[in-house]
């Protein structure tokens, strides 16, 4: 299957256009020197919703989000945020979107309280009244008890419970989270992802960024795949999975060997090309359906190539992305990248 | 993190505040994102108070150093020497502490609240001039050191209190118009030494070049040319003139020409070059 016609299975259009859209974006173009690090990228977010974009490091994610956040001047082509021209207006911009970056982005010489009231203060609200929200929001978050320290002696989780806590004051209708959990232990994690579902429920929309494929299946209504400044495919994670095929064989070779000799086997019972992950020995098939799993193993054991490990689930986004782009999410181009293409 | 979704909070309705945003910055908005810069900028001071080392110890440093070398060779001993050096240090160390504010400025704009800053419907100059407001303290510290070290080591000022003070104002005013070249040096400028460097180049021809420690009279005519015309030059005489005869006079007029014209030009430099520098 090749990229396009995936991209197209996947990008039905969505159902309500004309209640008028939380980001509209076409044909974003943003060029660092000669190297172009957005390459034309279409976006429609509907209000209410929380959209992924996922990608691996690199490919234009940050980016894309820091010229709808007015950030950085967009190259080419347009974006509109609830309607309002990104380019032509962006101090509006500026007070619908709230943006939480990837990397905390706190003052380290003031407290968490300090930080909150700074940041009210400076959106206008009278002083009075951004000590309480910073106390509401410190308290929203678990940091009341942190409130009066230096943010120096903070944990990770906390700098980005903080960071996010300081893009709520003014509650904007729409936010921006630039991998909002990288770098998280899994506990924090899951708060995290509370946190943002929270928001949703509470009217706002939310445009994240990951390069977890599981953090879009768990949060997004919506997912595109982006990969070197260009989308790749858009839809509900379980629109791309279908589209990868119903399930997944995964196989771990006991002789990494004995690789080639597989593919073979492979192709000739199925007749489609397995995906070669980078761990030695190890080999994704899609399957139409799951019974197909057991002719593999047959003809495997036929040949006489053991297996190590086996497993039938369905397709992770991981897989899905390997469908995609033909590589693997760590941008390390494998030996099945052309064949896959 | 649960209490989130607590069903006491008023829903966020996109339509409303797409209604409500406004398309510009007010003037009394910027004054107040200002004011709460420096704000920032105060308590960032209070919390590192080395940034106050230089601004504390050049003046008494170099008051006592320099009277005590050049005293005797340039006016014969070190109490005469003093109603002409004192004015000069005032100037030296007022642009030494200016200095510091396109520093700290390239600094912090490579931390990650500057992004947060550039993200919030916020004037965009009052990041730049919040920071300078607060450094009026610095200014004021160095200024009143520097007049102090002078009293302690015998010097009597002539203009009295009254002179004393407008020499100071005039030195502050003249302190935060200048910072406006630093601060643009430190938003063109690729890292904090960078702006360092260059700041360095920038001060040292303007203080040593100026008539601050040396009288006019003994330069060649090339050099006394450009001490005429340097602003420090015109500063250090209209300083000397207050806080020894109390006199207001034209120096001080073109002391404040010489800030306009310096605010005129590099205010909206560092304004530009700071949008761009994303």
């Amino acid at each position: 299957m090749s990229i396009t016609e995936l991209g197209r299975i996947a990008s039905d259009p969505p159902p309500d256009r004309s209640t008028g859209l939380a980001v509209h974006a076409e044909g974003l173009v943003k060029a660092f020197g000669g190297h172009r690090a957005v390459d034309g990228i279409d976006l429609d977010v509907h209000p209410g919703e929380i959209f992924g974009v996922l990608g691996p490091n690199g490919a234009g994610k940050t980016t894309t989000l820091r010229m709808l956040a007015t950030l950085l001047k967009i190259d080419a082509g347009r974006a509109e945020i609830f309607g309002v021209d990104v380019a032509g207006n962006p101090h509006m911009i500026r007070q619908l979107v709230g943006v939480t970056g990837q990397y905390a982005s706190v003052d380290e010489n003031l407290t968490a309280s300090e930080n909150l009231w700074l940041f009210g203060r400076l959106q206008g609200i009278a002083a009075p009244r951004a000590r309480r929200i910073a106390a509401e929001l410190l308290g929203q978050f678990g940091l009341e008890e942190a409130a009066d320290r230096p943010i120096a002696q903070f944990s990770g989780g906390m700098r980005r419970r903080l960071d996010l806590a300081a893009s709520l004051i003014t509650r904007p209708p729409l936010i921006f989270l630039d991998e909002p959990t990288t770098g998280l232990d899994p506990r924090t994690r899951g708060q995290m992802w509370d946190t943002i579902r929270g928001l949703v429920a509470d009217g706002c929309t939310v445009l994240l960024t990951t390069q977890y494929l599981d953090e879009a299946d768990q949060l997004a209504d919506r997912v595109a795949v982006i990969d070197h400044g260009r989308k790749v495919a858009e839809g509900t994670p379980d629109e791309l999975k279908t589209a990868v095929g119903n399930s997944a064989l995964q196989l771990l070779l006991a002789e990494p060997d004995e690789v080639p000799v597989a593919v073979e086997i492979v192709r000739r019972v199925l007749g489609s090309e397995p995906v070669l992950s980078p761990e030695r020995g190890r080999l994704n098939v899609a399957l139409d359906q799951a019974d197909l799993a057991a002719d593999v193993l047959i003809a495997l054991r036929t040949a006489g190539v053991s297996i190590s490990s086996v497993s039938v689930a369905k397709p992770s986004l991981d897989e899905v992305f390997l469908a995609l782009t033909g590589h693997e999410t760590d941008h390390d181009d494998q030996n099945g990248t052309e064949e896959n293409r | 993190m649960s209490t989130m979704i607590a069903p006491t909070r008023e829903t966020v309705r996109a339509a409303e505040r797409v209604a409500a945003a406004r398309r510009r910055v007010s003037l009394a908005e910027t004054l107040s994102q200002t004011l709460a810069m420096a704000w920032r900028a105060v308590k960032k001071m209070r919390r590192n108070p080395e940034q106050f080392f230089d601004v504390a110890l050049q003046p008494i440093l170099f008051t006592a150093m320099f009277a005590f070398i050049f005293g005797g060779a340039i006016a014969g001993d070190v109490q005469s020497y003093l109603p002409l050096m004192i004015p000069g240090i005032l100037a030296q160390t007022v642009l030494t502490t200016c200095m510091a504010t396109g520093t700290q400025l390239r600094e912090d704009l490579e931390k990650g609240v500057f992004d947060r800053f550039k993200s919030l419907p916020i004037s965009r100059i009052a990041p730049l001039a919040g920071p300078m407001v607060a450094d009026l303290l610095r200014y004021t510290t160095a200024a009143t050191l520097t007049f102090g070290m002078g009293v302690v080591m015998g010097y009597r000022p002539g203009g009295g209190v009254g002179g004393v003070l407008a020499a100071i104002l005039l030195a502050i005013i003249t302190g935060w118009s200048l910072a406006w070249v630093f601060t643009w040096v430190g938003t063109i400028a690729r890292s904090a030494q960078a702006v360092q460097g260059i700041s360095m180049m920038i001060m040292f021809p303007l203080t040593f070049l100026s008539n601050a420690f040396v009288p006019v009279e003994t330069l060649p005519d090339w050099l006394a040319a450009f001490v005429r015309i340097n602003p420090v030059s015109h500063l250090v005489t209209a300083a000397r003139d207050l806080a020894n005869n109390a006199v207001v006079s034209g120096e001080a007029a073109w002391t404040l020409v010489a800030c306009l014209v310096v605010i005129a030009i590099f205010a909206p430099l560092s304004v530009r070059s700071y949008k761009r520098h994303i």
